[in-house]
């Protein structure tokens, strides 16, 4: 039995006071009320939702339970939407990983005017994704942009092109969550390799990377739910297009909010939610395994 | 092993200096203990000869080879640190191994070329490593999961299995509590005896350093103040520094000037001390000296000619230190057993005068 089923016990439960309950239910209920009236109710009601199909341009809804889940989760165009967002996820969360790191293991050094360069590097989370997608959306425009390339309006290429602004996004945050998990790693650690004979990216792939692993598992979790939500870049800079190549499955969920298809985006936020869930559940159990925490 | 030497070498940082024209000469195969107070330079130091720190001014040689420009991973040193720094996500195994998957080494003799080696011989040295150490038990464990005597001895192992050149040591019984700390300081004397290789050892513990060192090399304030042998620098320190660094409690030292009225001797108020026999020509009547005596060497008796103010007794068991002053300056006198003294009381004291050390006020170097 493991320790908390132990203390669960009944004759160990602790005993409270009714004083002492008092004070926890107090503290409990206004977190418990906001999440209840926000959140788990409206998911209820979505669920709820999905069980009715439009009829006649949304003029009335026919119950038909399960039916419309199975049908619409199966859709071609419920997977292209996935499909749209997992290649989001693929160009923005390595990119960003990666960059994030390279930036961070550059600027952890005792420099004078270091601190400048972290800042630039970090000013990327300070701006907002409206921000960052029009400064992209000038930066890549085929008419008026710096570049003048077509990246956003050819098929091929829409889905990275949307991309970059993320990468760049997600590189601010990597930078500065990466940084601070350098600045845990004990000098004397890194001291020890370098007498051991570690080069520099020996010790980066075999001391740094693996000390600092927690941060990058929190990391990892976090982008790919950041990519799995995108919405804004892709309406601010292709708006779905070209031909619906970078509809994400968010962008199709708000696409489908409209009295008569509403019943299918409830069918497509249930099922958004619970691919999150199972993405995030997979890399914690397979990650937990290979991610050390000192002590 | 090899030895290190310092000719003349300076670190500055910014404006501070942290080591002023050093110049010690640590011997092959000797164990070198540097000790001080903290910010006294001697970690700075043996970050010099790691090559952790670089050197602003003057040479560093291991063996016959200048290392000023040499990388810390080609100088063939290892270094045991305070905090152990061992690599929390590596098992014991491969914690002590480590410096054996990537260095190269002379390994089939010293004329042949250096390679890596096979894995036969990093599991013999490792092994080997353990057994001295008595980690054989524990290979397979992470850092986390071992106490601090364990992990210091880890950091041990990993330090001795390549064979280097010399052992750098910063502090690495100070995070051990005071049994562990006596029982591993004779665990390095032992295994410095076995292994015969050079060692540099930080401390600003004098216990470690009079119980363990070949030779003491005193610092302050980024000098050189004296290296000797644990004898040498107890029974002659060089200056007021070292008088008063050296020992437990400290050398008692007071201000007095020589006069011969009544024979020759240091006046200090209303008490005299003796003159050691091959000073008593030396010194000019009227000359002002600090003189000082150590506790152990003030013995109580009536025909005492130093008069003591007790203040407090403290009975230790197999000593008592009495707590006082001569002629206002603070003075402590070791006894044996529990000296029956009260305090508020007066008592004589007597020194024999070859145990009697004179430095002169204004340099604060020892009259010899």
């Amino acid at each position: 039995m493991s320790t908390a089923g132990r203390l669960l016990r009944r004759r160990d439960r602790p005993r409270y006071t009714a004083k002492e309950i008092a004070i926890a239910v107090a503290l409990l209920v206004p977190s418990i009320a906001v999440f209840v009236a926000f959140f788990y109710r409206p998911f209820l009601n979505l669920l709820y939702w999905g069980t009715f199909e439009s009829r006649a341009n949304g003029a009335f809804f026919e119950r038909v339970g399960l039916r419309q889940y199975r049908e619409q989760l199966t859709s071609s165009d419920f997977r292209e939407g996935l499909w749209h967002s997992v290649q989001f996820v693929l160009y923005t969360v390595p990119a960003g990983l990666v960059l994030g790191i390279l930036l961070a293991v550059a600027a952890h050094r005792r420099l004078r005017g270091i601190k400048v360069f972290q800042a630039i590097f970090s000013s990327t989370l300070a701006s907002s994704v409206a921000v960052t997608s029009v400064i992209f959306l000038y930066l890549l425009h085929p008419v008026v942009g710096v570049f003048r390339v077509d990246w956003l309006t050819n098929p091929d290429t829409a889905m990275f092109a949307v991309s970059l602004s993320s990468i760049w996004q997600n590189m601010g945050l990597s930078f500065i969550i990466v940084l601070a998990g350098l600045q845990n790693v004990p000098d004397e650690v890194m001291e020890a390799a370098t007498l051991d004979g570690y080069g520099p990216v020996r010790r980066l792939l075999r001391i740094t990377l693996p000390l600092i692993s927690p941060v990058l598992m929190f990391l990892l979790v976090v982008l790919v739910i950041f990519g799995l939500q995108a919405f804004a870049q892709v309406d601010i800079l292709t708006g779905g297009g070209p031909a619906g190549s970078t509809e994400t499955l968010v962008f199709k969920i708000n696409r489908l909010v409209r009295p008569d298809t509403i019943g299918i985006g409830a069918v497509y936020a249930v099922g958004l939610f619970f691919i999150t869930l199972a993405v995030t559940a997979v890399q914690f159990v397979i990650l937990e395994r290979r991610v050390h925490y000192a002590r | 092993m090899a030895s290190v030497t310092f000719e003349n070498v300076t670190k500055r940082f910014d404006d501070v200096i942290a080591v002023d024209a050093l110049d010690l000469a640590v011997d092959d195969g000797e164990f070198m203990v540097l000790l001080g107070p903290s910010g006294c330079g001697k970690t700075t130091a043996l970050r010099m000869i790691a090559g952790l720190e670089g050197i602003t001014d003057g040479k560093l040689l291991i063996g016959d080879q200048v290392v000023n420009d040499v990388d810390p991973a080609r100088r063939d040193v290892s270094m045991v640190f305070q905090s152990y720094a061992l690599y929390p996500h590596m098992t014991v195994q491969r914690n002590i191994e480590s410096p054996l998957l990537v260095r190269r080494y002379h390994a089939d003799g010293p004329d042949k070329p250096a390679r890596k080696l096979t894995r036969t011989e990093r599991v013999e040295r490792v092994d080997e490593a353990a057994r001295v150490l008595g980690l054989e038990g524990l290979l397979k464990r992470k850092p986390a999961a071992l106490s601090g005597g364990q992990r210091q001895r880890v950091a041990l192992a990993r330090a001795f299995v390549g064979r280097p050149k010399a052992f750098l040591m910063d502090e690495p019984l100070s995070n051990l509590d005071a049994k562990l700390r006596a029982q591993t300081r004779l665990e390095l004397v032992d295994l410095h005896r076995r292994v015969e290789t050079t060692v540099v050892y930080v401390t600003h513990d004098q216990v470690e350093a009079m119980t363990m060192a070949h030779r003491i090399a005193i610092l302050s304030a980024g000098r050189l103040q004296q290296v000797g042998s644990p004898q040498e620098v107890y029974e002659a320190p060089a200056n007021l520094f070292v008088a008063q660094f050296i020992g437990t409690p400290p050398m008692n030292t007071l201000n007095g000037t020589f006069g011969t009225e009544g024979g020759p001797a240091i006046v200090v108020g209303g008490s005299r001390f003796p003159v050691p026999a091959d000073l008593k020509t030396r010194l000019e009547e009227g000359q002002g000296v600090i003189v000082g005596a150590r506790p152990e060497h003030l013995d109580v008796s009536d025909a005492g000619t130093i008069t003591h103010d007790v203040r407090a007794v403290e009975w230790l068991g197999h000593e008592c230190l009495v707590f006082g002053s001569v002629e206002g300056s603070p003075v402590v006198v070791r006894e044996a057993g529990m000296a029956p003294l009260p305090a508020g009381g007066t008592i004589r004291l007597t020194v024999d005068p070859a145990n009697v050390h004179l430095f002169d006020p204004d340099t604060t170097e020892r009259l010899a």
